[in-house]
Order: structure tokens, then C-alpha cells, then sequence
């Protein structure tokens, strides 16, 4: 179908602000935070209303014109990354937040609504919504159900599967759709575990019900030194061993302090060849307790140095440091390349120093953050993108990252997600059954296969491809990890 | 051990690849502690404990993995040992339940208004397809969004997708302090006072109500939970007669469990009370309510619709089926994903829905 057809198409029941089709207006839509991958969208259109985006979806699916779905585009795997023929559908305007209920806990969400206004909305109440992705102000809800986003609370509040009660929305097809909802366990198989990190592929979603919870009346953060990554790595599995739920426990090293610290000014201790940052929250005195147990556990472990949180200043501005770690690997270098692979605790240490020895290997620099209590790696790779050589030793410095994790029994995406960004690296990780085994979920959802095509599920021919281009570069990693 | 393991599981996947290919249903089968549970049973016994034992269990990261056949209480003594707890609290039935069949059912105690669903702790499964394929879905990480979340999908299956032959899950150190407190309060009110507490951050980890007490469970560090006994007042219970209740609770063990017709009904967790003659057994803060013998000609179903929620009917003759009945575009869902998975129909028909 001519583009100018489904323009027309679409036009003829949306206002013509929400229907973008001149190129310098799609232009901005052509790729997501993961800047590397881009695509001018066919059209964009911007449904103000729930009846419009039911509307755009049936008209797509008589069309047969692929829709790829896009929140705030803060997205890093390209997962809203455009189909050059397709309809780039943003939820931007369906930004309302709907209801909040006190006492019962929840909120209502339009898809578009950024994550941190729904804090800022049930502050009022004593309540706040626990997933916090780095960029909470601006990536939006329905972009967080979409990836299963994480932040750097997880480990005691949960991912967005855990504070996601409900979803309404449509299926490619048009078709209302509500799963989950503010009865608990309902009928049936977990269809909303399903459509939590389905990364647009499945249904479109336009109404999110979130989970709200006590704001913890204190909070303290701990900072500490290591003189070695190894030291740090066990303390992390000394503080959960110890029986401690930190309300955040991350890691940076030495690469990411020094990367950091001259804007951000942090206070970290730059000699330290790894800081942790652990969080206790609760009321005062639960947090004092907390922390005087952490404090034992990590001096117990080796610390260099400890040092507590005097106030919610200072407690800020440790967390600061933290926050902007990505904006500060772009001061450094041209470009940078954030990965996301998740492995069991236990190998932290031994995961660092194998990057380590990969950064000499590709001539390329990498600098650690990481949320160390969950396991998640966010090795940030630095890399110049006007330099095609340096592009393609980042891009394979990173597969051969995400390969180590998945040996050592982890996963390539702990919270970002696999867009088109990691469809190499499923094919490492699933067998070609597995494989199957989420295309047979697609098809259920989406037999026609419109929505996002061509994301987080690898054709056989790319897995193919993509083994003789890892032998053929003589650089596969682990040659005695099981092939199909 | 690992040669024994591989050798039972080899077992399985023939047995169930045969009856892939002369279309021989199997009724998947752990304990059989749950043999009550769903639409109706079906097709030859896939008896499944002899795939069992701990494969890893390491404490600092949180992660237990067991075969399906492991018995739930090999796990929880496994775990007490390093001062940890399923926080989801499963229920068993009378006997031991095995692990497989506690993930399958997918059904939570009480602490699941505040710790989270047995679905929530799923980090990982493996999957016996019906041709006989061993599939691996999440691992034993606690984020990991590679692919679609299948594991949590098959928690609460039933096993109509396939066998769950190994299951990842996470854990939890069991709270420093726990305090459990009861106060006398007609229903509605203690479902009010749940939902306030709630929402001021009271650390509850279970809030019941039943023959006029409501019964608070407070858990976390002993400031926490010191503070909030104050707060709450009522009377403070001792731990052994605590753990009886809360036991009790969690294994569907009180007297109204005696009765010939059982409803469970699942609401919002604030919903006022239902309006049913008979007074609740109310669970989750509000959000369960099991009702015994409830009148003649009482449309329990319309009234949790009503009220925003749905109703299992757990013991009796279940009016149109056990479950509250899917609305068209999920039922066809589920028939789609069914055929996917398992296209001749093999693995516990009818047991979750009707027909599938």
C-alpha cells in the first residue's frame, strides 16, 4: 500500500496535528536513546484518545501496515526503533493520569504518563510508585511496561511485573483486551506477566494500573571503598548473605568514579578501585539499625573506607554521582555503548576483570556501573561512531560481554531489553526451539504478525548468519559452550 | 545423583513424546495434593516425583533451583537452614505438595497481599514441550528480560503448556521480628483498617479476618515492628499461637474448609463487603474472601463481578465450571497459545479451561 494511501487513511479520522507524515517532522522520531540504529518511520501519528488509538489499530490491521509503538523514545535496545513502511504510533499525548486512590493504593495511568509524575502525583498522599528507572522524568509508563523496566530499587521493591496490577489495551487486531486488573489471581494463564516486557509486540497498551506504596518516611545511603573489585564483589554477596535487603546496593568502579566525579561532584573516593552505595530506608530507627548492620558486614568484608549519609544533601548528592554516569561517559568519549547483561552475584568480581582484558583485546575503554544486588551489569563501553572500525569493535566487544553472561548462567538484558539491538545475542542465548516458542506467543497475539516486526525474536537465517560470522572472525569466545 | 536425574528426565521426555505422536492425553502429576484443583482431570497419570531433588541452592543470591518433583517441605528445610523463606507462603493440601505442583497451581498464603504472588518469585523454568523438547525460559538471575516472560506465564498453567520440569525462584531472609496482633472489629471496618495501615507503611506481612477478629501480622526489623504495635494496638498474640492461625490460614485448615460448598473470591482489596448473608473468612487484606455455604439460589459469581472481581468455586458444584469464565478475546488467546504449545491437545486437557 502507497504511503500516501494510509496517510489518508489515518487522516480521515484523526485531526491533522496527530498525523505527522512531511519528513522533517518524522524526522525526530527516527530512533530511540539507542542513537546507533535508525529508521525514518513510514508516518507518525499521535492519538490524543483511547477511541483514536483503537481507530489507528484497526485501520492499520485492514491495512496490513506494521505498527511499531514508542513512549518517550528514552528506550536503549531500539525497540521503538521505525518500520521504514510502518506506522510509528506515539502514546506521548495520551498522557493523563487518571485516578489516584489513597486508600486503596493505585493509580490509573494513560500509556504517555512519565514515570516519575506518578510519584510526584501520589507524594501528596504519603505514596510513591518504587520502579525508578534512571530516566524516570521522562520515559513513560507505557514504555516501562513494555520493557519490564528495573531502576535502581528493585532489589527490594521490585521490577515493573511486580508493581503492574493491570493493563487494558487493544491487540493488533483492534480488539479490546484487559488483563490482570485490581482483583488479584484471576482466571486463567498470566497473560499480564506476558505482556510486561513484550517490548510492543503483543497488544498496545492504554491504560496502565500501578501499585502505590508507602513513602518510607528516612532513608541513608553508605558509601564504601574497596581496593579491589573482587573485595566489593563479595561484600555484595556478604550484605544479602548476612540476611539485608538494601533498599538500593550498587557498584560503581574506579573508570566510572573518576568519569563522574569532576561535574557531578559526588565526593567519591577516587582512590578506591571500586565504591559501593547501599541504601537502607524505613522509619529512623529501622534505618539506623539497618545501617549499623551494614557497616559490619562490609568492614567485616574489607572496606577501605566507610562513610554514612549525614543528611538528605549529601545523601543526593552520592546518589548524583550515580545517576549521571551515562551522561558522563559521553564527556569522555564521542559515543558510548551502555550494556545490560545480568549474572549470578557471585561472579561480579570475575566478570569485571574479564571486561577488563577484553578492553585491551578491542582497544577500546569501558567504564562499570552496576546494580550490584541484582546482579546487573551495566558495563558502558566508549567508542567513536565516526570511526566505522571502532563502531564495529564496540558492537563486538559488547556481544562477547553479553556471551560470558549468558556462561556464567545469566542473561544479555536484565532490564533494557533486546529491541533490534540484541537479536544477535538471542540467538546465543535460546535454542532454536525456544526461539519458536516465542514466536508461537507472538503469533497468538499478533497472527499477522503488524506489531513491531522484526524486534526481540531472531529468524533462524539471522542465528545462522550470525554463528559464521563469530567463527569467521576468529574471535568466538567460548568455543566449548554448546552449539545448535 | 545427576546421571539418576538425567535418566528420569530422559524417561519423561519419551513417555511424553509417544503420547505426542498417538495423541495420548497425560495428566501431568505431582503429589496429587491438589487433584481437587481445576475444571476436571484427564488422560493417563504423568507421575512426575522422580524427577526431584535440589539442583542449586546458593543463599547469597537469593536463588533456589529444584526439579518439579522435590517436595515443598525438602525446600523450606532447605532454606530455614540459612534463615530463608518462600515469601509467597504456597499452601499445601493436607499432604506435601511437590514443588512442580506448587508452581503450576500458582496459588499464595497469606503474605501475598504484601510479599507478592507465587508468580512474582518465578525466575525461571525449564519446560518439557510435547514434542518432547526441553526448553529453558529465565535462569536464575533477578532481572533478566531476554525474550518473553514464559516462566511466569506457566506459573498458575496448570500444566496445559507443557511439563515444568525445573523451576528457579527467589528467596528471601526470613524477617528479624514478626508480631501478630489481634483486634475485635466488625469485617468491614478491619478491611479499612488494613487498606489506612497499608497506606501509612505499617510493615504487615498478613491481614485476616474471621468471626469477628482481625488478625494483623507485623514483620521486618524490631524497631519496625515495635512501632507499629503501638500504633495498631490490639491484643499481641504469642508466637506459637501465631503461627497456629497463620498456619491454619495459609493451608486452608480453619473449620469453614469443612464445609460442602466453598467460594473464593478474589476483589479489590479495599471492595466494601459483598453483600452475601453468610460473613467471609477475608484474607490478603481484603483482597480474598472465601464464603461457605452461601444461600440457595445466591449468584456468588455476579456478586464479585460486581464488587470488581472474580469467583473460584473452590468445593460444591460449580455452576458453568470451577473458574470465574474468561471473556471471549482471552479465552481464544488461551486456545491460540494452547495450540502452539501443545497441538494435540496432550497435557492435562480441560483441566484450566473447558475444552483446552
Amino acid at each position: 500500500m502507497a504511503e500516501a494511501d494510509i496517510v489518508a487513511a489515518l487522516r480521515a479520522f484523526l485531526p491533522g496535528d496527530c498525523v505527522l507524515s512531511r519528513e522533517e517532522e518524522r524526522r525526530p522520531y527516527e530512533c530511540d536513546a539507542l542513537t546507533a540504529f535508525r529508521q525514518l518511520p513510514g508516518v507518525v501519528v499521535l492519538p490524543r484518545t483511547e477511541q483514536q488509538l483503537q481507530q489507528v489499530l484497526l485501520t492499520c490491521s485492514r491495512l496490513k501496515v506494521p505498527v511499531v509503538a514508542r513512549g518517550a523514545g528514552t528506550g536503549l535496545s531500539g525497540g521503538s526503533t521505525p518500520h521504514a513502511r510502518g506506522v510509528l504510533l506515539s502514546c506521548a499525548r495520551m498522557n493523563r493520569i487518571l485516578e489516584i486512590d489513597a486508600h486503596a493504593r493505585i493509580a490509573r495511568l494513560e500509556p504517555g504518563v512519565p514515570n516519575l509524575r506518578v510519584s510526584e502525583a501520589a507524594a501528596a498522599h504519603g505514596l510513591y510508585y518504587a520502579p525508578d528507572p534512571s530516566s524516570q522524568v521522562a520515559c513513560s509508563i507505557g514504555g516501562n511496561v513494555a520493557e519490564n523496566s528495573g531502576g535502581v530499587h528493585c532489589l527490594k521493591y521490585g521490577l515493573t511485573v511486580h508493581n503492574v496490577l493491570g493493563v487494558r489495551g487493544y491487540t493488533m487486531e483492534g480488539e479490546p483486551l484487559e488483563l490482570g486488573g485490581r482483583a488479584p489471581d484471576g482466571p486463567g494463564l498470566d497473560l499480564l506477566a506476558l505482556a510486561i516486557g513484550s517490548e510492543g509486540l503483543l497488544m498496545i497498551v492504554a491504560e496502565v494500573t500501578v501499585k502505590l506504596i508507602a513513602r518510607p518516611p528516612c532513608a541513608q545511603l553508605v558509601m564504601a571503598s574497596f581496593a579491589d573489585v573482587h573485595s566489593a564483589g563479595n561484600a555484595v554477596a556478604a550484605v544479602i548473605a548476612g540476611g539485608i535487603i538494601p533498599a538500593a546496593l550498587e557498584m560503581m568502579d574506579r573508570k566510572a568514579t573518576a568519569a563522574v566525579e569532576p561535574f557531578a561532584h559526588a565526593g567519591y573516593d577516587l582512590s578506591a578501585a571500586a565504591i559501593l552505595l547501599i541504601e537502607a530506608d524505613g522509619t529512623p530507627e529501622e534505618v539506623a539499625d539497618q545501617v549499623r548492620e551494614i557497616e559490619q558486614v562490609l568492614r567485616s568484608a574489607g572496606a577501605s573506607t566507610l562513610r554514612v549519609s549525614g543528611s538528605e544533601a549529601e545523601r543526593l548528592r552520592w546518589w548524583s554521582g550515580r545517576k549521571n554516569a551515562f551522561p558522563a561517559a559521553g564527556r569522555l568519549s564521542p559515543d558510548y555503548y551502555c550494556m545490560d547483561g545480568t549474572i549470578p552475584r557471585r561472579h561480579v568480581g570475575e566478570v569485571l576483570q574479564a571486561i577488563e582484558r577484553m578492553e585491551a583485546r578491542y582497544a577500546l575503554r569501558c567504564m562499570n556501573v552496576f546494580h550490584a544486588g541484582d546482579g546487573n551489569l551495566h558495563p558502558v563501553i566508549l567508542f567513536d561512531a565516526n570511526d566505522h572500525d571502532s563502531w564495529e569493535r564496540a558492537e563486538r566487544f559488547g556481544a562477547e560481554i553479553l556471551e560470558l553472561c549468558v556462561q556464567l548462567g545469566g542473561t544479555i538484558t536484565g532490564e533494557h531489553g533486546v529491541g533490534v539491538e540484541k537479536l544477535n545475542s538471542m540467538c546465543v542465548q535460546f535454542s532454536p526451539a525456544e526461539r519458536a516458542a516465542f514466536a508461537a506467543v507472538k503469533e497468538a497475539f499478533d497472527p499477522a504478525g503488524l506489531l513491531n516486526p522484526g524486534k526481540v525474536i531472531p529468524t533462524l537465517a539471522r542465528c545462522a548468519e550470525y554463528g559464521r560470522m563469530r567463527v569467521h572472525h576468529g574471535a568466538l569466545a567460548h568455543a566449548d559452550l554448546p552449539r545448535f | 545423583m545427576a546421571a539418576t536425574a538425567d535418566a528420569v528426565l530422559a524417561e519423561l521426555r519419551e513417555r511424553v513424546s509417544a503420547a505426542h505422536r498417538t495423541r495420548q492425553a497425560l495428566r501431568l502429576r505431582g503429589c496429587g495434593t491438589k487433584d481437587f484443583y481445576g475444571e476436571s482431570l484427564a488422560g493417563e497419570v504423568l507421575d512426575l516425583r522422580a524427577h526431584q531433588g535440589i539442583v542449586d541452592y546458593e543463599p547469597s543470591e537469593l536463588v533456589i533451583t529444584a526439579r518439579c518433583g522435590t517436595p515443598l517441605s525438602e525446600i523450606e528445610a532447605a532454606l530455614a537452614a540459612h534463615g530463608q523463606f518462600l515469601a509467597f507462603e504456597p499452601p499445601a493440601f493436607g499432604a506435601d505438595p511437590s514443588i512442580g505442583g506448587v508452581i503450576a497451581a500458582g496459588l499464595s498464603g497469606p503474605r501475598r497481599a504484601y510479599a507478592g504472588a507465587a508468580r512474582d518469585f518465578v525466575l525461571g523454568t525449564r519446560l518439557l514441550t510435547a514434542n518432547g523438547e526441553l526448553l529453558r525460559f529465565g535462569g536464575q538471575v533477578m532481572k533478566n528480560v531476554a525474550g518473553f516472560d514464559v516462566s511466569r506465564l506457566l506459573c498458575g498453567s496448570l500444566g496445559i503448556l507443557g511439563v515444568i520440569t525445573e523451576i528457579s525462584l527467589k528467596v528471601l531472609p526470613r524477617p528479624r521480628a514478626e508480631q501478630s496482633l489481634r483486634l475485635e472489629l466488625p469485617a468491614a471496618a478491619a478491611v479499612e483498617s488494613f487498606n489506612r495501615w497499608s497506606a501509612l507503611g505499617v510493615p504487615i506481612s498478613g491481614a485476616a479476618w474471621w468471626q469477628g477478629s482481625a488478625w494483623v501480622r507485623l514483620s521486618g526489623a524490631p524497631p519496625a515492628v515495635r512501632a507499629a504495635r503501638e500504633r495498631i494496638g490490639g491484643e499481641a498474640i504469642d508466637a506459637a499461637s501465631a503461627q497456629t492461625w497463620w498456619d491454619a490460614l495459609r493451608h486452608c485448615q480453619l473449620p469453614l474448609f469443612d464445609s460442602r460448598v466453598i467460594w473464593r473470591v478474589s476483589v479489590p482489596g479495599a471492595a466494601p463487603p459483598l453483600g452475601l448473608p453468610a460473613a467471609p473468612l477475608i484474607d490478603w487484606g481484603g483482597a480474598l474472601r472465601w464464603y461457605a455455604d452461601p444461600a440457595e439460589g445466591a449468584d456468588v459469581r455476579a456478586m464479585a463481578c460486581a464488587a470488581g472481581g472474580t469467583a473460584l468455586c473452590w468445593r460444591g458444584a460449580a455452576p458453568a465450571g470451577r473458574f470465574h469464565p474468561l471473556p471471549p478475546v482471552l479465552a481464544r488467546l488461551h486456545r491460540r497459545l494452547k495450540e502452539r504449545f501443545d497441538p494435540h491437545g496432550i497435557f492435562n486437557p480441560g483441566r484450566l479451561l473447558a475444552g483446552l
